[in-house]
């Protein structure tokens, strides 16, 4: 199985048309990304289905980069 | 002094062409752009064939990002949209645009994308549904994307009045430009209503042809056999602009847009008024608007959609309002050979009439074997005729009962 950040690139790259170079850890989704609101939850929508998880709103909000996200599943998930 | 306005630039995206040039060329050679469906399986459907565009190539033009936040209505807005600003050699780094609008009809709006998102939330649950539903689905947003893309931050909006929503949106823009609310508007109308869904209520209905044999040969207005009217999709957009601002900046004008006339049948949702008096009450607005006596009509570009009703009303409100001129009207339907594209119509039909102005060459009404019963005027059966055209008139009626009428004439100066 890949890594939980390559998983989550894919899916990023997919959801925000964005080239897979410009996926690092400290990327922002906003501010590095081009990403809006929109994009945010669609992108979160996808990583739900992906893992059969629902991440809460007041959680979603927390996640503004690729790192905390990653993070987030990682623990979520228990797996690297 | 009134301000006046005249037409600058015009796109297309059509079943005939995606530039203006293929599409009129294609128009005058009297080709059909009606065909069995492609982009998903019709088997099924009791309609099986309409007006498509196959292969739209959107990504030639713009990027995926854009193409993923969009329905089919409003990338078709976005690209003719594009051509008419592109043809109108507007400057973008120097013309003013908070004096610059858009005003582009829809009838349906993303009536596809609505249908899948519909089909997720059924499916899956109010947890699948894209939060992108809404804004590629609400039928302004070819109006807003259009003025995001560009930055025009004038009057912005989007008329919806069925099958004359088209005719409808042009019109309010030109009333905005007299008016002085703007200089320039990017106006017209847009529909992407090729989906199952909106095929089957067409169908149910009793208002579409269904001869899935010859799909070529189902959109007949005026003629004996006709039996409905054909689905078809695409986009017209003109530039309207106010004409001291045009001659300042030398434009080329294709014609002057001088009257602009609606009316109500008030009478049954889908079927037109009987006695034709909505229809008439439209082109005698638009004429009186115009101060033209009908006479100075030289070319009717009829919303002829070839349902058994729809062309017998317009025939009779013609002949009622032109009396024995009607007979030296060219009179054509653009619907013979792109189908009907609902909201629209009524824009890709005005572009084709400031063309036929413009060029002096009216395309031909196909199909029209045997004119049905007083059918009697000349409505260029066959092959495309060259005649100096000075004035002429759109029309554009939808399901509502709502009228529109574009009077169009040559720029005199």
């Amino acid at each position: 199985m890949a890594n939980l950040f390559e998983e989550v690139k894919n899916i990023i790259v997919e959801k925000l048309h964005v080239p897979p170079e410009k996926i690092t850890e400290e990327a922002h989704f906003i501010n590095d990304l081009g990403a809006d609101s929109l994009d945010i939850t669609t992108l979160l929508m996808e990583v739900n289905d992906k893992y059969g998880i629902d991440i809460p709103e007041e959680e979603a909000q927390k996640l503004d980069t690729v790192g905390k996200l990653v993070n987030y599943l990682k623990e979520k998930l228990n797996r690297e | 002094m009134e301000r006046r306005v005249v037409i600058t630039g015009l796109g297309v995206v059509t079943s005939l062409g995606l530039s203006v040039e293929e599409f009129f060329s294609n128009l005058l050679a009297g080709k059909s752009g009606v065909s069995r469906i492609t982009r998903f399986d019709p088997a099924n459907l009791e309609v099986q064939f309409a007006g498509e565009i196959k292969n739209f190539p959107f990504r030639e033009r713009f990027d995926i990002k854009l193409e993923k936040r969009t329905d089919r209505f409003t990338q078709y807005a976005l690209w003719a949209s594009l051509d008419a600003v592109k043809d109108a050699q507007l400057n973008l780094d120097s013309i003013d645009k908070d004096r610059v609008g858009v005003v582009i009809g829809s009838g349906m709006g993303g009536i596809e994308t609505w249908e899948i998102e519909h089909i997720k939330y059924l499916n899956g649950g109010p947890k699948k549904v894209s939060p992108l539903l809404v804004p590629m689905m609400i039928p302004d947003m070819a109006s807003g994307q259009v003025s995001i893309y560009f930055g025009f931050r004038g009057p912005n909006f989007c008329v919806t009045s069925a099958c004359a929503s088209g005719a409808h949106a042009i019109g309010e823009a030109y009333r905005l430009i007299k008016a002085g609310d703007a200089d320039i508007i990017i106006t017209g109308g847009s529909e992407a209503p090729i989906t199952g869904y909106c095929i089957s209520s067409f169908a149910n209905m009793g208002a579409l042809s269904k001869r899935n044999e010859e799909p070529e040969k189902a959109s007949r207005p005026f003629d004996r056999d006709r039996n409905g009217f054909v689905l078809g999709e695409g986009c017209g957009v003109v530039v309207l602009e106010e004409l001291s601002h045009a001659l300042k900046r030398n434009a080329k004008i294709y014609c002057e847009i001088c009257g602009y006339g609606t009316s109500a049948d008030a009478y049954h949702i889908t079927a037109p008024d009987e006695n034709g008096e909505g229809a008439y009450m439209a082109m005698a607005n638009a004429l009186k608007e115009a101060k033209l006596s009908p006479t100075d009509i030289d070319y009717i570009n009829a919303h002829g959609t070839s349902t058994k009703l729809n062309d017998k009303v317009e025939v009779m409100a013609i002949k009622r309002l032109f009396k024995e001129h009607a007979y030296k009207l060219l009179i054509n339907s653009t619907k013979s050979m792109i189908g009907h594209l609902l909201g629209g119509a009524g824009a890709v039909e005005f572009v084709v009439t400031c063309l036929s102005v413009y060029y002096n060459k009216i395309h031909p009404t196909i199909n029209l074997d045997n004119p049905d019963e007083g059918m009697d005027l000349d409505f260029v059966r066959f092959k495309m005729k060259e005649k100096e055209i000075f004035a002429a008139l759109s029309n554009s009626f939808g399901f509502g009962g709502h009228n529109a009428c574009l009077a169009v004439k040559k720029y005199l100066k």
